[in-house]
């Protein structure tokens, strides 16, 4: 009889730092216990707090445990699952009291502001087995449309309930599938575009790694919305354990026919291919990743023909992300009102955002729409580390842009953050402190841009390009007078003239540095210095010759000997040879070593 | 899938399995697990009373957890029960028997069975 079970995080994030291990040492341990009976060991999905992983959650207590090595089993198994007794040393605590840890995962700061409905299940299934999903309500849904539902009434739900696509565009889920379904043809698609490109996105991975049937059951009900019988995956083959537990939910779904015909003895059929993605960022934009599924190389193509009336093969098709998805079956079970109810005005429900950067809790965190930056990055995200400054987050990846500090109460919805120059995009959010210099971020996602172009039209792959050797010479310290006025021509007329949403949204990045962080541009032209010190070419290492104790460690450490001094005396950095390394930084004990 | 009841019948044969995760139990059974409730029987004690739980279909209201030394040691094994609102109820000397009983009286029939709490035991 089970009497307890513990949950260890199967995510890609806590694979890598060693859960594998942690699960077979425990079921090992549990086994020369004779505890094997009483205890069982739950691989799921990811947790959100993937900075502090492995992460192990012990119920019916849900005492949450993190960095847990094999090392830390044997203490685990015989004082907290014989004893009782917490191993209070692996207990999470972001209190910041030391007497009084938050035991429950649900206590914790990073958990209490959350809403979790698309990540739902993530941490509370096996995504592994079929029947833990139906257990907690899976597959109802399904078969109360078919059951209880006209294809018009799930359309309407949708469209009541405020849903907008978690993708990136934010258009509204139901009039995508009131267009497809208005349409008439013999033959429709379900989509799922589960291709995140994003640089530091993965939302949607974890969605598919800890809750793959949520993904499966809302694309059946999609194709009886609009009345088609066959689905796509469109996954990226970077995400291995994603496109594991897909097939074992495809096949297990097909078992028990949720997929395949007659579902439900009610006529409908559905059936689902999954498709690996390859590698190419272009192919997350709808029309590219039609093409790409077709077997042609991933091209976007122009719209009108939009795909709800021409797309996959030709025939009318709906693309939904993965987390959009994920919200479908609880909004058929719990109503539209209990949807909308959640959030702001024109931004309905929660929205899953994947913090990453210069912040306390990486990880993944689902919030209700309208929460405030400062709330997701100091109350859920733990803050700064080291005391530093914040100084902007960047949402939606290689289009968006970044928030600074003066916007961190702006409530966080699909029209606030385009009214202030960025977008939600589809969740990446990467935290930048004092020590990032904004020029060079706007650089980074501007070489992403520029790599990822397909090539197909001019403003594209000519305009980013042109864009990215203008910010490599002002980051160089070679910036000219009229450089700034030239990045904002260049990206107007790229905006404007772009043939899909990849070109169209390139310089954002740039659009929205220059408007928040115009002096740092300034800086870097006019006065050939780097305000945030992060430029190499820019910087100036040089020694404070009235702290300089004539030690000689920064000498010795110079990779390039270009420190140089007398024992006892200031040392001095010939700065025609210094490559602006900081090692010397680093070794002075004196801090007499300066950056300007 | 043939029919909604096909699923229903899968969801209620599960529902007991993962309910422990939610953790929302209103009525809490703790057992003592401390080197002394094990040494004096505690284990068959907790054992009994998550099968008895789950026998009666009360997973999604009880939760059965242990704990560490409750500091009486010459009581073990040692059981409390915590219901919302009311006071904590403490059973001592407990056997798998009497665990029957507890789950049969007091959780099930809201009775407590005095004859085993610590005010009514002599050592």
């Amino acid at each position: 009889m089970i009497r307890a079970h513990v949950m260890i995080c199967g995510g890609t994030g806590c694979t890598s730092s060693g859960s594998d291990k942690l699960a077979a040492a425990l079921e090992t341990e549990l086994k020369t216990r004779g505890l094997e009976e009483e205890i069982k060991v739950v691989r799921t999905g990811c947790f959100g707090l993937c900075a502090l992983g492995p992460i192990m959650i012990v119920y019916p207590d849900g005492t949450f445990y993190i960095r847990v090595t094999p090392d830390d089993i044997p203490e685990i198994v015989e004082e907290h699952l014989l004893k009782g007794r917490v191993v209070q040393r692996l207990v999470y605590d972001d209190s910041g009291v030391p007497d009084i840890k938050a035991n429950s995962l649900n206590e914790t700061g990073f958990y209490k502001k959350q809403k979790r409905v698309a990540l739902r299940n993530c941490g509370v299934i096996n995504p592994e087995e079929i029947d833990e999903y139906i257990a907690l309500d899976g597959y109802r849904a399904l078969g109360k449309v078919l059951t209880e539902m006209t294809p018009d009434q799930v359309i309407q739900t949708i469209l009541d309930s405020g849903l907008r696509g978690r993708g990136g565009g934010g258009f509204p889920t139901g009039r995508k599938w009131m267009f497809a379904a208005k349409v008439p043809s013999d033959k429709k698609y379900v989509v799922c575009n589960a291709d995140e490109g994003d640089p530091g996105a993965f939302m949607d991975r974890s969605v598919l790694e800890g809750d793959p049937h949520a993904v499966i059951e809302a694309m059946a009900i999609a194709g009886y919305a609009i009345g088609a019988d066959e689905g796509y995956i469109y996954v990226r083959a970077e995400y291995p354990i994603a496109i594991k537990r897909l097939e074992i939910a495809i096949r297990e779904a097909r078992e028990y026919n949720l997929l395949g015909k007659d579902i439900f003895g009610t006529g409908f059929n559905f059936d689902i291919t999954l498709r690996f993605g390859a590698g190419a960022f272009v192919c997350g934009e709808e029309t590219a990743l039609l093409t790409s599924i077709e077997g042609k190389r991933g091209e976007p193509r122009p719209r009108p023909p939009f795909p709800a009336v021409k797309g996959l093969f030709g025939q009318p098709t709906i693309i939904n992300n993965v987390e959009t998805l994920a919200n479908i079956a609880q909004i058929i079970l719990k109503g539209a009102d209990w949807f909308a109810s959640m959030g702001t005005e024109k931004s309905k429900g929660t929205k899953v955002f994947a913090l990453g950067g210069k912040i306390n809790h990486t990880g993944l965190v689902e919030i209700p729409m309208g929460t405030t930056l400062r709330e997701i990055i100091y109350d859920i995200g733990g803050g700064i580390p080291n005391g530093k400054k914040f100084k902007a987050a960047q949402t939606g990846g290689p289009s968006g842009g970044c928030i600074p500090a003066s916007h961190l109460d702006t409530p966080i919805d699909y029209d606030s953050l385009i009214a202030i120059g960025s977008m939600m995009g589809s969740g990446g959010l990467i935290v930048m402190d004092e020590d990032n210099c904004m020029v060079d971020i706007a650089k980074f996602f501007l070489e992403f841009t520029v790599d990822e172009s397909c090539g197909k039209c001019a403003p594209c792959r000519i305009g980013t390009r042109r864009m990215l050797e203008i910010l490599e010479r002002i980051t160089n310290g070679q910036g000219q007078d009229g450089d700034i006025e030239k990045l904002e021509e260049l990206a107007m007329n790229i905006k404007t003239s772009a043939l899909c949403g990849l070109g169209q949204t390139a310089p954002n990045p740039v659009l929205s540095t220059l408007r928040y962080f115009r002096d740092e541009y300034e800086a870097h032209i006019y006065e050939k210095r780097c305000p945030a010190h992060h430029c190499k070419k820019l910087a100036v290492i040089s020694i404070n010759p009235e702290k300089c104790k004539g030690c000689s460690a920064c000498s010795r450490a110079c990779p390039v000997e270009a420190i140089s001094g007398e024992i006892k005396k200031p040392f001095v950095i010939d700065q025609s040879k210094c490559i602006k390394c900081r090692t010397c930084i680093d070794k002075c004990r004196f801090g007499a070593i300066e950056i300007k | 899938m043939k029919s909604l009841a096909e699923l229903a019948a899968i969801k209620e044969r599960m529902q007991g399995k993962v309910a422990l995760r939610e953790g929302s139990g209103e009525t809490r059974i703790v057992v003592g697990m401390a080197t002394c409730g094990i040494a004096a029987g505690a284990r068959p004690v907790l054992n009994t009373f998550v099968e008895e739980i789950a026998k009666e279909n009360l997973t999604d209201r009880v939760t059965v957890t242990q704990t560490g030394c409750i500091g009486i040691c010459q009581f073990e094994p040692v059981v409390e029960v915590y219901e919302s609102g009311k006071e904590k109820v403490t059973y001592v000397k407990m056997t798998a028997d009497k665990a029957k009983r507890v789950v049969a009286e007091h959780i099930k029939g809201g009775k407590v069975v005095s004859e085993y709490t610590i005010g009514n035991t002599k050592i």
